[in-house]
């Protein structure tokens, strides 16, 4: 199969990589061993996928592994720092916000996006957020109250 | 010294969530195996057809094809995909691959190739003719004289009446029904329309099958019941149990569609065929259709009343349809009854019930498990009449629902697909859900004022109250192990399968409690049934019942041999021995104390001792949580939109184990029951085929759409529970509908017996209740 080359750096760390050019990126990522980038519909209707594109949140399963050359991404491998959880993550735990944990990668990431740009969010900018999350388990009020909780530690 | 439990009923936090939000390599999908093969099914294009020729020579020399299965390649096992108890009350009316399909979606090959573009490119090469038969999707017309039999093979077995598409049928009575109407003084009736919801659990399933270096298969898979898939994939594939070994890992969500055994069996014999791992995953689209849905049931509530509001008589008739196969078909219709009509204390009740095959998808295990439909017609009914009589509906529960002390003689009549045992009830909290739940809501108020009549917006309020079962009554067991470690720390291996709703932590905090032991002492193994003792699986509401059962049996057990040991080493009466916060000690003499851990190398490097035992654990009962429900909404009677303002529920799941988890619990029951309520139905073309297999078009609840949830905990002692534990995952999803019905019928007078309440139908009453005013609902 003919094969790319592709200038990507994911979690911070630069690379080539190569890659089939009809190669979708979700596949690519989770080919990789990034395999906290969930697939659950491939058609971008439920966000399972998310990675931070350039800091935005972004369907993994809807993007041409070539579009993303030269980008910086972060999946949710890239989230704690050594052996330390992101306030986010841990929010998470405490809260009871994760359940069968599929949906919790990409409204991890989701998050912290918001946050990078709005540490105060309020209950309906967090749910705006989440809005591209479909989880079967929670009801959301947890995840919710999670990511607000975040806002009022930092 | 002992100052209430240290780890049961404390808010730990998920002993697996740090993999979950690192995204750790937890789930099916998540390894890379050398060599692996993408396994890929051709589902049927047509709702009943013959194969009269299949021919796969073209999709064999397709390079990168490795083996392609039709029914002529493989065991013709009749079994059901129903992951029960053996043995499975369920129709064995299931082949591995037929020369009949029966839904669009049915199995017509299997291929395995080195990719999914070759596998899938593989599949349009096959050639096959069919046969089309007429096909019946409708389930009125199923026993209709002429219809088509879905079922005419003679191997199949269990079929009520296969010549008739009746998969099961139910007659169960207490008391004499007609009687109790005769005693009446007023008779309440009407029909009821439940559809086709889809678990639309995040995870599709996903399977992947490989030889072990010694040749037996291995299946990783995202199921709920690793035992009994692994009972069956030996039965259809004609190989002994020994050599199948079923792992499940972190499950992305299950509700029910894991309780079936979908891809173990062709990636089983994939691998078999290839010598090569298999993956074989739906996509989301066939998630849709070829997995498993709610059962749609027609109902016919009939209830007499005395004059005072006092219930004499219930008689429930049910038709339902099973789709094209009898998974769960005679037991969630059979919980329709048994665990719905007993809510009340009538002493006469009757059941009856016609499971039809159809040439539709298959419908399955799904929370709530044949409740949520039955429970929506009760509840929706019994409102009917508390208004009718003029009495408050919650007044109207209090006077009727079951209590403290009763016992439910229906259940004894509708076991799992057989006779089953009276139910006592020996804790009950729903009088306090009912207060608190009204409360939570502001009931009162928004009752007897007079709701909001903000032009065409209008606002109500309704109620509704629920129950389940703890695992099922005499069949349901589990086993545990318990091993101890140099550092007193224990391996604790459980069959029970966690699903995402936090079973490896409430039974990891049962262990260290009884143990004594902090939680980080307890490293949980579950569902591998080369490793862990046996478990019927995550159903039923049964995990921390039953699995908790035999999880606390076995530390008892071993706890029981940490203390005799230490009573040596210290020199004083096991009987004087304490076990807490990891240390052995003697409460009445100070100085005697030991860390467990110094128990622990004692044993080992000393006795020469490994201190370890099991225990297996069932109940012969299944005693039932309760829920109340209360709902406000607001309907825009120029759309028909109905918007959920807040719904609050009040559960009794006896002691919660985790209170925090246990709220995640409710949270996501009662968004699922909105959804039931409101938004998704999976819907079929006249000819069976899917017309919304995708997220798009089905509509779950996101984050924006929720309405407030207030979730309350009602403690309750449960004798047969460990630490007074029922359950809760189940219950809470009964409410939802008939509460919101009810709150739709306070807010605009209208009632809607059909789900999902869609704004079409709203409006559509509305109209009518225009056209007709004052001409309200029937009273016999």
């Amino acid at each position: 199969m003919k094969t790319m080359e592709l200038r990507l750096t994911v979690n911070r760390q630069a690379r080539l990589w190569n890659v089939a050019p009809g190669e979708i990126l979700l596949n690519v990522l989770r080919r990789e061993g990034y395999f906290g980038v969930k697939r659950g519909c491939e058609t971008g209707e439920c966000g399972a996928c998310t990675v931070l594109f350039n800091g935005k949140p972004i369907n993994s399963c809807l993007m041409f592994a070539a579009q993303a050359e030269g980008a910086e991404i972060l999946t949710i491998e890239g989230m704690a720092q050594d052996e330390h959880l992101h306030e986010i993550q841990e929010a998470f735990l405490d809260h009871g916000a994760v359940q069968c944990g599929f949906c919790t990668p990409g409204m991890i990431l989701s998050a912290k996006a918001l946050l990078d740009k709005n540490p105060h969010p309020t209950e309906a900018e967090v749910r705006e957020a989440l809005a591209g999350h479909l989880c079967r388990c929670t009801g959301y009020l947890k995840p919710v109250q999670a990511v607000l909780a975040v806002e009022v530690k930092s | 010294m002992n100052n209430g439990p240290s780890v049961v009923t404390h808010n730990v936090r998920k002993v697996d969530g740090r993999k979950l939000v690192t995204g750790g390599a937890a789930f099916t999908d998540d390894i890379h195996l050398p060599g692996v093969l993408y396994g890929k099914i051709l589902a049927s294009p047509h709702a009943h057809a013959r194969i009269k020729r299949i021919d796969a020579r073209k999709a064999r020399e397709l390079e990168g094809v490795h083996a392609i299965l039709t029914y002529k390649d493989v065991p013709r096992v009749p079994h059901t995909t129903a992951g029960q108890a053996w043995p499975e009350p369920s129709p064995y009316d299931t082949y591995l691959l037929d020369s009949k399909v029966r839904f669009v979606g049915d199995r017509v090959a299997a291929v395995a190739a080195e990719s999914r573009a070759i596998a899938e490119r593989a599949l349009k090469l096959i050639e096959v003719e069919f046969e089309i038969l007429p096909a019946v999707i409708n389930m009125e017309q199923a026993m209709a004289p002429g219809a088509p039999v879905i079922h005419d093979e003679p191997e199949s077995t269990k079929i009520y009446d296969a010549s008739r598409n009746i998969a099961a049928h139910i007659l169960r009575e207490i008391g004499n029904v007609d009687e109790g109407f005769r005693q009446a003084d007023f008779i309440f009736e009407h029909e009821y329309r439940t559809h086709r919801q889809q678990h639309a659990m995040l995870e599709p399933h996903v399977t992947i099958s490989w030889l072990d270096p010694d040749g037996r298969l291995v299946i990783r898979s995202s199921t709920q019941v690793p035992y009994h898939c692994r009972r069956q994939v030996a039965m259809i594939l004609q190989i002994p149990v020994s050599r199948v070994h079923v792992i499940k890992p972190r499950i992305g969500g299950g509700f029910g569609g894991k309780q079936e055994m979908l891809l173990e069996d062709i990636s089983g014999a994939l691998a078999l065929a290839t010598r090569r791992p298999v993956k074989m995953e739906y996509t989301r689209e066939e998630e849709c259709y070829m997995a498993r849905s709610r059962h749609p049931q027609i109902l016919r509530m009939k209830m007499g009343v005395k004059r005072d509001g006092t219930i004499l008589a219930s008689h429930m008739k049910v038709l339902a349809t099973t789709g094209a196969y009898g998974s769960h078909a005679n037991t969630v219709q059979g919980n329709t009854g048994s665990k719905v009509l007993p809510l009340y204390r009538a002493p006469h009740m009757r059941f009856e019930c016609d499971v039809v095959y159809t040439n539709a998808p298959v419908a399955g295990a799904f929370r709530g498990y044949g409740c949520p439909q039955g429970f929506f017609a009760q509840e929706t009914l019994v409102d009917e009449i508390a208004h009718k009589l003029g009495i408050d509906p919650v007044e109207f529960h209090r006077k009727n629902v079951i209590r403290l002390g009763d016992v439910d003689r229906l259940s004894a009549q509708l076991g799992e697909g057989r006779e089953g045992l009276p139910r006592v009830i020996r804790s009950c909290g729903l009088p306090e859900c009912l207060d608190r739940a009204a409360k939570a809501i502001d009931w009162t108020r928004k009752r007897t004022a007079l709701p909001e009549r903000n032009g065409h917006i209008k606002h109500g309020v309704g109620m509704s109250c629920s129950m389940q079962g703890s695992g099922i009554a005499g069949i349901d067991w589990a086993s545990a192990f318990l091993k101890m470690n140099e550092d007193g720390s224990f391996y604790l291996q459980v069959g029970a399968s966690d699903v995402g709703a936090g079973a490896d932590t409430v039974l990891s905090q049962i262990a260290a409690e009884t143990l004594g032991v902090t939680l980080d002492r307890v490293i949980i193994t579950s569902g591998d049934t080369d490793i862990t003792p046996f478990d019927v699986g995550a159903y039923a509401s049964s995990t921390t019942i039953i699995s908790g059962g035999a999880v606390k049996k076995a530390a008892e057990k071993v706890r029981a041999q940490v203390l005799d040991l230490a009573a040596r080493m210290l020199d004083v009466p096991a009987a004087d021995l304490d076990c807490a916060n990891n240390e052995v000690f003697s409460p009445r003499r100070p100085g005697k104390r030991l860390s467990i851990a110094d128990v622990a190398m004692f044993a080992m490097y000393k006795e020469k001792l490994q201190i370890m035992d099991g225990a297996s654990h069932f109940n012969t009962d299944s005693p039932p949580p309760f829920c109340a429900t209360f709902a406000e909404v607001e309907v825009d009677t120029q759309t028909g939109q109905v918007r959920v303002l807040h719904l609050a529920t009040a559960v009794d799941p006896g002691v919660a184990i985790n209170p925090m988890q246990a709220e995640g619990q409710v949270e996501g029951a009662v968004t699922q029951g909105m959804g039931f309520a409101l938004t998704e139905e999976l819907l079929l073309d006249e000819a069976g085929r899917p017309r919304n297999a995708n997220f798009l078009d089905y509509k779950i609840f996101s984050a924006k759409d929720m309405p407030k949830l207030t979730t309350i905990l009602v403690t309750t002692e449960e004798p047969l529970g460990p630490y007074g534990a029922k359950s809760i995952s189940e219950v809470p999803i009964n409410g939802p509908a008939p509460a919101i019905a009810n709150a739709i019928y306070h807010a605009t007078g209208v009632r809607i017996r059909k789900l999902p309440m869609r704004p079409e139908d709203i409006l559509r009453a509305l109209h009518d209740k225009q056209m007709q005013p004052g001409e309200e609902a029937v009273l016999v």
